[in-house]
């Protein structure tokens, strides 16, 4: 493979990644509150179908991309108002909705299967995308792809810079303390459950208007993608840092399994494209591994210095979940 | 900001709060004066966690006025109760474990979008200092001790602009040491004009440091003593009668129980060696030290739920060593930990469920009938409140205790609890330390965990000191002083002490 390959391999593989970043993205909101949206698959193919058909219909790209934002972010109200203020039972409700959305997408969307319409246009940035390697690789692609960077940027600084952003983490931890600290706790979790299920949402619209432009019902390919997602936010450990990574990782990991497969023909085609979900589950086990209690065994056997360094380590590797996660948060 | 704001008075006039039927806050009419440190006592239920959480706007009353300084308020939230300046420390340290320190500090500061992470950690620094508490603000909150999780939070709300601090059983669960530190810093607050609420079921607490007392009972106010107090006073406001406190008396040796030769034990942070220990029936021991100093992994390794590294654990004179907890509990050696809704008992099921699963298991089906019988007798010999269907989380602290000491089997050579009395008020504490001395006159050993160096010392024949995975020999708990025993589990002393060699 050529460099030239290369490139425009990994270029691709940040395009694709774009709408799964969007997805993790939402769902580490959501759950950073402490709301669990399952609906995550269903929902992303809902706002697919329906962004592809407003863009279709009233032939507006950017009407389009707003009607899968819509559609996500009223499906995570229907989990919000749910689990927040009827206290069901979230991941009851999540997969319900999840089930009833794929097929309400397959079924609305039957008058627009294999239609062609309008794709989001690559937009390479002036003078940027000229500089060799970096441009074709970072700046030679569409408007969603350079938003996804951006969001990556804007969700990490939220969540870890911003003084709302600190309550939000506490929210998801303790509730009750930071109800006494101020913050309207059932408020806010509906805000970023709808918020994240606008990222959701737009993820769809990403793959239906963009990276697998149109709509071809079951073999659309998006089935499974909110599941995969949906185990990348915990890969991510509710970092969108670390979720980003895990969306390119697999993406990484889909791109390689067609760029392999040519070159091993010994290993059936089907090993090579369900490789990535495996190696996803043994990625996250190696992440989670601090949390073992032999590995605290063997480490509290290793002389101090380097037991020092390798407990840091661990334990900047170690994530653990919104400790209210999925918990309703009633104030007495 | 911080300390140095003007003084404030708090008055409660007929404050009334009913969860349900219980009138958990009835009539409460009570007079705060600025510069003071008021105490609040009572038993547990009696209604004191209530009361401050209506004074710091966790929950609204029923009916009732609070004025500060002689001004009627409205207290919608917590954040409006920090907004007048009254700042609460809940009983259960309300912070977020996972963070650093600091992020707990900030939180819920008001300010720009981006919070000046630099001039807040010099806010805490120069605040840790004026106090000469030792807070690292870049540590996880989960790796501090409950003491120093309180110090956080009281710093916080200095930082707030709290005058009013309300400090709800604080000396549950931390050191002697970091008691008398929180006791110094409260009453260098009083000095400078902060009011201080001080809540406790614990009768020495009030003593020492409140100038004035207010008794609940039932929900009711049934007086208020100012300093100096007498204790037989303030226990029969608290229970409306008098109660004595049981008498030590010294077990007679029996035979040996438990016998640990030359015992190693190691967990993450500490290894201990060279344990030799040899404990008869009928004896109590007693286990002192600040939290993490030791202590729990050796009683788990005397319950044989933590393997040894080295040395020999014999029980009733037989060799134990490495066997599993069940081989443990065979010979007659069982463990009440302190968590007792995690690893004690099993929430959701009821006592009845509880006696029959702590049975020898008889085929395959569970006998009902049998099973709410034996329900039934146990709870009136160990005077639960509750129901054969009760279920245990429904259970107050004490009648928890209390149902996990009657699911003990008989007969026992070797009992290990975990703070045995933590959190309970007199009442429960005295009748499970009579139920506990019971079996030692049928000849278990008892060998203990517990913060309360007069718990230690009253209850104990021996004791163990722990500090930083050095273990003393067993000191002779009646030649022994509260002084003494407070400056060993500080480390200091050592040196007079013939100490089981050990390496931290
Ligand atoms: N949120 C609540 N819901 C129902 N009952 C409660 C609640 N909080 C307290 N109680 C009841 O009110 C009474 C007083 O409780 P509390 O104020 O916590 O007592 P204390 O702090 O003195 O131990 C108890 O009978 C308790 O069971
Ligand atoms: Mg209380």
């Amino acid at each position: 493979m050529d460099t030239q390959t290369l490139i425009t391999g990994l270029a691709g593989v940040l395009f694709a990644a774009a709408p799964i970043v969007f997805a993790v993205l939402g769902e580490t909101f959501s759950e950073r509150a402490g709301v669990i949206n399952l609906s995550m698959n269903g929902s992303i193919l809902l706002s697919a179908m329906g962004g592809f058909a407003v863009a279709y219909s009233t032939e507006n790209i950017f009407l389009g991309f707003l009607a899968g934002v819509l559609i996500g972010a009223f499906v995570a109200l229907i989990v919000a108002f749910a689990s927040i203020t009827l206290k069901q039972s979230q991941v009851a409700v999540g997969f319900v909705l999840t089930l009833v959305c794929r097929d309400l997408s397959y079924f609305l969307g039957n008058p627009f299967m294999g239609l062609p319409g309008p794709r989001l246009p690559s937009l390479p940035i002036p003078l940027l995308s000229k500089i060799p390697v970096i441009g074709p690789l970072l700046f030679n692609a569409d408007l969603m792809t350079y938003f996804s960077y951006l969001l990556i940027f804007l969700a990490w600084a939220w969540i870890y810079r911003t003084r709302p952003g600190l309550m939000l983490q506490g929210i998801g931890e303790r509730p009750a303390a930071a109800f006494v600290r101020g913050a309207n706790v059932n408020l806010m979790r509906y805000v970023y459950t709808v918020l994240g299920g606008g990222f959701i949402g737009l993820a769809g619209a990403t793959y239906s208007l963009s990276v697998k432009a149109g709509w071809n019902g079951t073999i659309s390919g998006l089935d499974g993608i909110g599941w995969i997602a949906l185990s990348i936010t915990i890969f991510g450990g509710w970092n969108p840092l670390r979720a980003a990574f895990g969306a390119y990782l697999f993406a990484l990991l889909q791109w390689l399994g067609l760029v392999l497969q040519p070159s091993l023909p010994g290993i059936p085609s089907q090993v090579l494209q369900v490789a990535p979900f495996p190696l996803m589950i043994l990625t996250l086990l190696f992440v989670n591994i601090g949390n073992a209690e032999w590995v605290e065994r063997t480490l509290a056997a290793m002389p101090e210095s380097t037991r020092r360094v390798l407990a840091r380590l661990l334990r900047a590797l170690r994530a653990s979940p919104p400790a209210a996660l999925g918990v309703p948060f009633e104030s007495e | 900001m911080g300390v140095g704001n003007l003084p404030m008075n708090v008055e409660l006039k007929h404050i009334h709060k009913h969860f349900g039927k219980v009138h958990a806050n009835n009539d409460i009419v009570l007079n705060v004066p600025s510069g003071t440190i008021q105490g609040i006592l009572g038993e547990n239920g009696a209604g004191k966690s209530t009361l401050m959480k209506v004074l710091s706007g966790f929950i609204q009353a029923d009916s009732g006025e609070i004025l500060l300084d002689g001004h009627p308020v409205t207290i919608h939230s917590p954040a409006d109760a920090i907004q007048h300046g009254i700042g609460m420390l809940h009983q259960d340290p309300l912070d977020f474990p996972p963070m650093r320190a600091l992020d707990n500090f900030l939180l819920g500061h008001s300010g720009g979008l981006f919070p000046d992470r630099k001039a807040v950690a010099r806010d805490f620094k120069r605040l840790a200092a004026q106090f000469d508490f030792s807070l690292d603000p870049d540590s996880y909150v989960d790796s501090l001790t409950v003491g120093e999780r309180q110090q956080l939070e009281i710093l916080r709300l200095l930082w707030l602009g709290a005058r009013v601090l309300i400090l709800d059983e604080p000396t549950t669960g931390i050191s002697a040491i970091q008691k008398a530190k929180l006791f110094e810093t409260l009453r260098k607050l009083t000095a400078q004009g902060m009011t201080v609420i001080f809540v406790s079921h614990k009768l020495e607490d009030v003593e020492v440091l409140c100038h004035t007392v207010a008794v609940l009972r039932a929900g009711k106010l049934v007086g208020e003593v100012k300093a100096p107090f007498q204790t037989k006073k303030l226990v029969e406001l608290m229970f409306g009668k008098e109660i004595s406190l049981g008498a030590r008396q010294a077990a007679g040796p029996g035979r040996s129980v438990l016998e640990l030769r030359g015992v190693a034990i190691e967990d993450i942070r500490l290894r201990m060696s060279d344990i030799n220990l040899s404990v008869r029936g009928g004896e109590v021991i007693g286990l002192a030290g600040m939290e993490g100093s030791g202590q729990g992994p050796f009683i788990r390794a005397c319950a044989g739920l933590m393997r040894t590294v080295g040395g020999r654990v014999l029980v009733n004179d037989r060799d134990l060593t490495g066997k599993s907890y069940h081989a443990f509990k065979r010979n007659g050696v069982s463990f009440l930990p302190a968590s007792r809704l995690e690893e004690g008992l099993v929430p959701g099921l009821t006592l009845t469920e509880h006696f029959v699963l702590s049975e020898e298991t008889k085929g395959l089906f569970i006998d009902r009938e049998g099973g709410r019988k034996l329900a039934e007798d146990r709870i009136s010999s160990f005077n639960i409140r509750g129901t054969p269907l009760s279920t245990v989380e429904s259970l107050s602290g004490g009648n928890q205790q209390r149902a996990l000491l009657a699911l003990l089997q008989d007969p026992l050579s070797l009992i290990l609890l975990e703070h045995p009395t933590r959190g309970l008020d007199i009442e429960s504490t005295i009748y499970i330390w009579n139920k506990l001395k019971e079996r030692c006159k049928q000849g278990a050993a008892i060998i203990f965990i517990s913060s309360d160096l007069e718990e230690i010392l009253q209850y104990s024949d021996r004791v163990l000191v722990f500090f930083s995975g050095k273990v003393s020999s067993p000191l002779d708990a009646s030649k022994t002083t509260v002084e003494q025993l407070g400056n060993l589990i500080g480390g200091k002393g050592w040196e007079s002490l013939k100490t089981e060699k050990a390496h931290g």
